[in-house]
């Protein structure tokens, strides 16, 4: 399984997306290097498909895929948690079942 | 720049989404935020309930964000948020970024409490933690709660959490 944590430094959320990466993949046995890609400027968001920061991709594909059209840029992304609030993290239980598909 | 606690805070102008004009003129509280920003996004209510709350204390919400590379906060954007949700305090389009630049703005949201004399008496994160709605913006509440009953604050400073304000290049 591979895992990559993509972000950006004018969001201050990816030291806890990488925290709450690693205690999710340890909750679930699963032994993975979380590879982590700094995105620097507009046009390697672009290139990487970069949503906002964080993005977290297993085995490529995004955890909480972007709407179709969704723009790739320097930006922080906004996800929505279970209860319907704004977030700046995924839910815990997105990332803890996209883990599990993978392995199942 | 930036501003200290005590300082004067500058004096501004400017436009909402309906381009009425509004000014900084005595006590208010200056929240620098944003319609692109998951943080300013997920504190809005809370800020929006101190408003609401705290209705003798005049509240301007100021998006400082270069909207060119950032179009989510354009100010037609804006609009459409301000039409689409209930808010209860003008939120003013700062296309200059020269305000938040005189505030030294640092995030959104990044909130400034302006009271006796102009004086920045509070400077900082609504409450500790984004993710927790019953923090309720405690440390915005707290500040407010000192200002008016003319008493000092007791945590007159706090580190902004957010998005980086995005500044033109």
């Amino acid at each position: 399984m591979t895992v990559e944590l993509l972000w950006w430094e004018g969001c201050p959320s990816h030291p806890e997306a990488l925290a709450e990466l690693r205690r999710i993949l340890h909750e679930e046995g699963v032994e993975a290097e979380v590879s982590r890609v700094q995105i620097e400027d507009d046009e390697q968001a672009r290139r990487e498909h970069f949503p906002g920061s964080p993005t977290i991709r297993i085995d490529g594909e995004d955890i909480v895929p972007p709407g179709e059209g969704a723009p790739f840029s320097l930006t922080c992304r906004v996800y929505r948690t279970r209860d319907g609030r704004f977030s700046p993290l995924p839910d815990p239980e997105d990332l803890r079942e996209a883990i599990r598909s993978r392995v199942a | 720049m930036s501003l200290d606690i005590g300082d004067r805070a500058p004096d501004f102008t400017l436009p909402d989404t309906a381009g009425e004009e509004h000014s900084l003129a005595g006590p208010a509280v200056v929240v620098f935020t944003c319609n692109h920003c998951p943080y300013a996004l997920a504190w809005h209510d809370r800020i929006a309930a101190a408003a609401r709350d705290y209705p003798n204390v005049r509240f301007l919400a100021v998006n400082p964000n270069d909207a060119v590379r950032y179009p989510r906060d354009s100010l037609d954007a804006m609009r459409e948020r301000v039409e689409r949700e209930d808010w209860p305090m003008p939120y003013l389009h700062d296309e200059s970024q020269e305000v938040a630049h005189a505030f030294g703005a640092r995030t959104t949201p990044d909130v400034f409490v302006v009271y006796a004399e102009g004086r920045l008496r509070y400077r900082g994160a609504p409450d500790p933690d984004h993710q927790d709605p019953s923090l309720n913006a405690g440390w915005l509440r707290e500040a407010l709660d000192a200002v008016l009953a003319g008493e000092e604050v007791a945590r007159p400073e706090t580190d902004p959490i957010g998005c980086s304000v995005k500044w033109r290049q």
